[in-house]
């Protein structure tokens, strides 16, 4: 029987298993023989200076080891430069412990450890600190004035600035025949995963450390600590199988992996620090961000003339920027734009990509400002949409290297029912419920990066595959298998992937909706690599039936290697490995993005939301009853898990648009609502219907799989769909995210 | 400012541990512990049970949920002592000789979890919901499920699970 | 969390006798929010008093006068699922399930629902001042962020919410709390029993130190014909409500006999108007005379800014939730809205 492809099957998740019995370990479930455990203490001012920080009374408890400031912190790197991680933005990286000096409000001041959990905790929290308070700002708002240009460094090339204007801005828009222009804003929101950031660091006998973190990058993590604390890279290991969420709060290592790694080795012990619910609000966030949109079109609904401006949040000490208005002129081709982006900086911890980061920001006042233009003209939004279609990519002046966005909106529109839409707000009701619809687009960039894959052929017959990248919960276990398992034609369960281990080869930092793309085309050029050797091998076997013959002339199934003309004749791997003494088979390889290929075309996914809401005419009250979202991001590799993504997306939109905001008091510059109790997500009962169409799209150029990614895509459209569909309900344009219901009484 | 955030001050002998029993996934079991460990914490750390999950140890996100006399119930704000002589059961008991329980199974078929953390809180706080026998429609699953967040949001398939399972008339 | 010592009551005089000994002792019944207060460091025991295992007041059982007595030590699910609330007290249950989450509900218990501290974020955090958490110190919820803060009966030094579902029912039911201390038991009123912040925010209630809650009584009127509870809040369920209403009428020809109509999550305990209840005795069940009554409640209130929205808020809930109770069918799972 011939090889019948997994890429393309709904696969179940290999540690599917794992997860469901409890067996599957996280970063803090390593149970280590006398583990201590850190429990952290954090500033309770907002900026200043730590004048004295007592911690007699914790020290002398029995069962208190130590306690770490920044008086008793060892000696550690000089260099800011050692503290840069792959994901770091330009400026100064926050070093724990370092100085007396208080930079954000929560900032981790001292680190206690005990025996116990409980012994740690109770610790920490009789350790009186006195500060000196300085002035802080905290509020964005209020700080517009002190906005500047971002600073250029290594993360603008993934994220790059505003292109620059194009025609004449104010010209058009004057012209426009309709001409729209609106703020909006968000609060700081933070990733919450429901696991809390953990780091297990077992001090082996050697004096090397193995380490468990919660983490996106497990050689992110090792290169870190060994530049911080000085150490060779081949002592300390970094290990990440099972990650509980992350959503981009793993992409820098955390202040407890600093921690944990200084305690364990100034004591030579293993220990474990688990950062409590509270202290989850005290490192990156997604920044708050002003934008205000200026659209204008002619009388056809051709969008003549583009501005999208917006003020971010950023800390004192570090320029983290996003990509939020790039994307208005990249859907709609006018000729006429003007963009900017500029930076806030205050008294915060730098803020950290956070699931569709800039996109998910700039893509809700540009899809809520088309709606506005849609009404402003008479169209109805899908159609203005369709009107203003494009192809082409004119802030690059390439085409793209694939698009079926078109196809999204028609069938989405399609299972939605949006004809049945009367355009008129208020025109549609159930009961005390006014009903809105309402439509959105979203794109997001299909990136590709670098990274090494190792292929073994085992003495059984079996393929092993091994990279240091993550599973965050995105199904990467599950997709690496299948396509591994395709380049040798093998079932799956010969197929095993090892990961989340900074000993295998490179992988970055698993974000931006890149791993398929970039660690799958790895897997691929090992899998391709590994089929030349093995053929090699194959044909200088003693009688080999497969001699003369090329690799066009064989085919890879049933464990082995057999002729396409004749199936019957079949090599089989564990007798080609056997002819090396059993000795594993074994290549490796790198994938890189084709530049020279890629440049010529702009690539990204796309997708288009619809949605339903009711409002309840009197009350306010939100709920989004139904939802769709139609994506086009290429070849799917594993429809079952790809569609919990897109659906773990649009969740997180309905969450952005109605729920999630973390509150600052400014008169203390901290956040309010550290828990999940006040900070909401949604509950069982605010998710309703929600289907997802994946459009076919064929992309020879993106990459060798022709994935674009999908880890983001399913979020953007969903918090500017669900605002229309609010205005559509209640004639009400709230700007403003999240939208609380009380904004619609 | 000066903060000494809680004004405590070491009153109480810490040492105040004693050994106390009850039964974890049918098996009896005795811990050491002092009065001030959580159930969560006695299972995690003296039992070594770490598929009970701490998600925010306030009662605020359901990953810690296992059956307490067959009732549903937070472990993080439980004290172990509160438990001696109860019957626990976590995660970890669910399946039987190797075989999954039928709720696990459905979890793998709908692909109702990604990462898998809060998984363990849904199931065990899900096998409470059915045993109780209050839920009759989805919407009543949904809302007696909202003390279980997920946030890499599998919502819908989770409930997919659920009512699979619910309206195959339960397990037993 | 400091470490304290552990005791299981045997009977009440015993608990009683323990913690009255002691003025770091506390109770401990389902611990949910004891527990919680004790982890964020805003209480401090020495000794917790386990009153889980003495018998005698775990039960939901039915008065001489045809009231229904709630043992104090009963869950919060066991009450609302008890056959007799469900017949008979339907908008117990309902305000009830409309708390918390299932696992709660399935450890808290009746006498510590009422006894639950607020949810203020100020209250929560150590570093900010509080008038509830330490007295003298200010309060910064008036001009912080109030979105969920009271809107009546608030005074210059607190403006928390008393945050309770259960307990909104209870105060439309009338019911009565009873205390037992060293040595007396006595009986409150259920609107006596809770407390306005006045000057002494510190205090929630006029539960005694030393004394512990072993019943509340039901009177036998449950209006269980006419009930509706409605709940509003950031998201639809495990989230404390911004306002919510319970109401129960007594029809009699087309005619409101009765009303009652109580609001959470708006003051510091649950909100009762006589005076509406007496406009609405006598009158036809219409949303215009729902929506004087909701006036005549509301009379008075304060906004503080972010929560300004409350006013208004609970004027148009009162309405919607007396036309719900008319029709308790429209009820929806969570204390919905009515469709």
């Amino acid at each position: 029987m011939s090889h019948k492809p997994w890429i393309g099957q709904p696969v179940s998740r290999i540690e599917g298993q794992l997860k469901v019995t409890g067996v599957a370990r996280y970063a803090g479930d390593y149970h280590v023989p006398e583990l201590l455990c850190g429990y952290v203490v954090n500033s309770a001012i907002t900026r200043g200076k730590i004048l004295e920080i007592d911690t007699r009374e914790a020290k002398a408890i029995n069962g208190v080891v130590e306690v770490f400031t920044h008086q008793n912190r060892p000696s550690l790197a000089w260099f800011d430069l050692q503290y840069a991680d792959m994901d770091a933005p330009s400026g100064a990286p926050f070093r724990p412990l370092q100085h007396d000096d208080i930079k954000y409000n929560g900032q981790p001041i001292a680190l206690v450890v005990a025996e116990t959990f409980e012994l740690a905790r109770y610790a920490a929290s009789i350790i009186s600190v006195t500060y000196k308070e300085e002035r802080f700002s905290t509020d964005l708002e209020s700080n517009k004035d002190k906005a500047r240009n971002p600073k250029m460094g290594l993360a603008t090339f993934l994220k790059p600035l505003p292109a620059k204007p194009s025609g004449d801005f104010d010209k058009a828009f004057s012209d426009a025949t309709a001409q729209v222009s609106a703020d909006f804003t968000h609060a700081a929101e933070h990733h919450n995963p429901i696991e809390l950031f953990a780091t297990t660091v077992v001090y082996e006998e050697d004096g090397k450390l193995t380490i468990y973190d919660k983490t996106q990058g497990t050689i992110n993590c090792q290169l870190y600590v060994g530049n911080v604390f000085g150490l060779h890279y081949n002592d300390v290991r970094v290990i990440s199988p099972y990650v509980g969420g992350a959503f981009g709060s793993g992409l820098r290592p955390q202040y407890q992996l600093f921690l944990s790694v200084m305690a364990a080795l100034e004591l030579k012990r293993s220990v474990r620090v688990t950062l409590d619910r509270q202290q989850m609000f005290t490192f990156g966030h997604r920044p708050p961000t002003m934008q205000q949109t200026r659209f204008g079109a002619d009388a056809q609904g051709k969008v003549t003339a583009l501005s999208h401006e917006a003020l971010a949040e950023t800390s004192q000490y570090e320029d983290y920027t996003e990509v939020v208005v790039n994307w208005s002129n990249m859907l709609y081709p006018a000729a006429n734009t003007s963009f900017g982006y500029k930076l806030v900086p205050l008294d915060v911890f730098s803020p950290l990509d956070m699931r569709a980061p800039g996109g998910s920001t700039g893509m809700h006042a540009i899809e809520s400002s088309m709606d506005q233009l849609a009404y402003a003209l008479k169209i109805d939004p899908l159609a203005l949409r369709l009107i203003n279609y494009t192809d082409f990519d004119v802030t690059a002046n390439r085409p793209y290297s694939s698009k079926e966005l078109r196809q999204c909106y028609l069938q989405g529109a399609e299972k939605f029912g949006w004809s049945d839409r009367n355009p008129e707000p208020r025109s549609m009701r159930r009961g005390h419920k006014l009903v809105g619809y309402g439509m959105a687009t979203g794109i997001w960039e299909a990136m590709q990066v670098l990274a090494r894959v190792e292929a073994l052929m085992t003495a059984e017959g079996k393929l092993e595959i091994n990279s240091a990248v993550t599973d965050i919960g995105t199904g990467t276990l599950t997709v690496m298998t299948q396509i591994a398992a395709d380049e040798l034609g093998l079932p799956l369960e010969n197929v095993t992937f090892s990961y989340g281990d900074s000993k295998m080869p490179f992988a970055p930092v698993q974000g931006g909706s890149f791993t398929v793309s970039t660690v799958g085309s790895a897997v691929k050029a090992a899998g391709k690599a590994l089929r030349k050797k093995l053929l090699k091998k194959a044909k200088n076997m003693a009688d080999s039936p497969l001699k003369n013959m090329s690799e066009k002339e064989v085919v890879f199934e049933r464990g082995g290697i057999a002729l396409k003309h004749n199936p019957d004749v079949i090599v089989y791997f564990k007798d080609i490995v056997a002819t090396r003494k059993n000795k594993a088979i074994k290549t490796t390889n790198m994938a890189f993005p084709n530049v020279f290929k890629l440049k010529n075309y702009t690539r990204a996914a796309h997708s288009a939301a619809f949605v339903e809401v009711e409002v309840d005419e009197e009350l306010g009250t939100i709920q989004v009853t139904r939802a769709i979202t139609a994506v086009a991001a290429g070849n799917i590799i594993n429809p079952k898990t790809a569609r919990s993504q897109i659906l773990g997306g649009m969740v997180w939109g309905i969450s952005k648009a109605l729920f999630e905001e973390t509150v600052t008091d400014h008169r203390f510059g901290k956040y309010m609502n550290q828990n999940l109790a006040e900070y909401h997500i949604p509950v069982h009962a605010d998710i309703h219907d929600l289907d997802v169409i994946f459009v076919t799209e064929k992309d020879e150029i993106v990459n060798e799989l022709g994935s674009k990614g999908i880890g983001e895509i399913g979020l953007v459209a969903m918090p500017p769909a669900i605002a229309n569909a609010i205005y559509h309900a209640t004639g009400k344009r709230i700007n403003q995210l999240p939208i609380h219901f009380d904004q619609l009484l | 400012m000066q903060t000494n955030p809680t004004g405590l001050k070491p009153k109480i002998a810490l040492a105040n541990s004693r050994v106390i029993s009850f039964h974890v996934n049918g098996i009896p079991r005795m811990v050491d512990v002092s009065p001030w460990v959580s159930l969560l914490d006695a299972l995690r750390e003296h039992l070594d049970l770490t598929g009970t999950k701490k998600g925010c140890d306030h009662g605020q996100c359901g990953a810690c949920t296992v059956l307490c006399d067959g009732k549903r119930i937070l472990s993080c704000l439980t004290l172990a002592v509160m438990k001696e002589g109860s019957e626990i059961t976590t995660i970890e008991g669910l399946a039987q000789d190797n075989h999954l329980h039928p709720l696990q199974k459905a979890f793998i078929k709908h692909d109702a979890f990604q990462c898998g953390y809060c998984t363990p809180g849904q199931i065990c706080s899900a096998i409470g919901m059915l045993s109780e026998g209050k839920a009759n429609s989805r919407a009543e699953v949904q809302e007696l499920m909202s003390g279980n967040l997920c946030r890499c949001g599998a919502n819908t398939n989770i409930i997919d699970a659920i009512m699979e399972i619910k309206n195959a008339g339960g397990y037993e | 969390m400091n470490n304290f010592n552990y005791t299981r009551a045997k009977n009440i005089e015993d608990a009683v006798l323990s913690v009255s000994q002691n003025s770091d002792a506390g109770f401990v019944a389902g611990g949910t929010n004891m527990i919680d207060l004790l982890k964020y460091n805003l209480i401090h025991v020495t000794l917790l008093v386990d009153v889980n295992h003495i018998t005698g007041h775990q039960a939901v059982t039915e008065n001489a006068d045809g009231g229904v007595r709630l043992g104090a030590f009963a869950t919060n699910a066991e009450t609302a699922y008890h056959p007799l609330i469900e017949a008979r007290y339907p908008l117990l249950s309902r305000a009830i399930l409309a708390g918390a989450s299932a696992q709660i509900r399935n450890m808290a218990t009746n006498g510590g629902n009422l006894l639950q501290r607020t949810r203020c974020y100020y209250f929560y955090d150590p570093h900010t001042p509080c008038n509830k958490r330490k007295p003298g110190s200010g309060c910064s919820a008036v001009g912080g962020y109030n979105r969920i803060m009271s809107i009546l009966g608030t005074s210059e030094d607190c403006i928390a919410v008393f945050p309770s579902d259960m307990c909104v029912a209870l105060a439309t039911l009338d019911a009565v709390v009873t205390m037992q201390g060293v040595d007396r038991t006595r009986s409150l009123p259920f609107a006596e029993f809770h407390r306005l912040p006045g000057n002494t925010p510190e205090r929630d209630n006029n539960l005694q130190p030393g004394e512990i809650i072993t019943s509340i009584d039901l009177p036998a009127n449950g209006f269980e014909k006419n009930y509706s509870y409605l709940k509003l809040r950031d998201r639809s369920s495990y989230a404390f409500a911004l306002v919510s209403v319970a109401t129960g009428l007594d029809l009699k020809e087309g005619l409101i006999n009765e009303a009652r109509i109580a609001l959470g999550g708006v003051a510091h305990k649950p909100w009762r108007v006589k005076g509406a209840e007496d406009f609405l005795a006598g009158k036809p069940p219409t949303p215009g005379n729902f929506a004087t009554a909701a006036e005549i409640i509301i009379a008075g209130a304060i906004g503080y800014g972010h929560n300004n929205f409350k006013i208004e808020l609970a004027k148009r809930a009162i309405v919607r939730n007396c036309l719900m109770a008319l029709n308790p069918e429209s009820q929806r799972p969570g204390a919905h809205p009515s469709l």
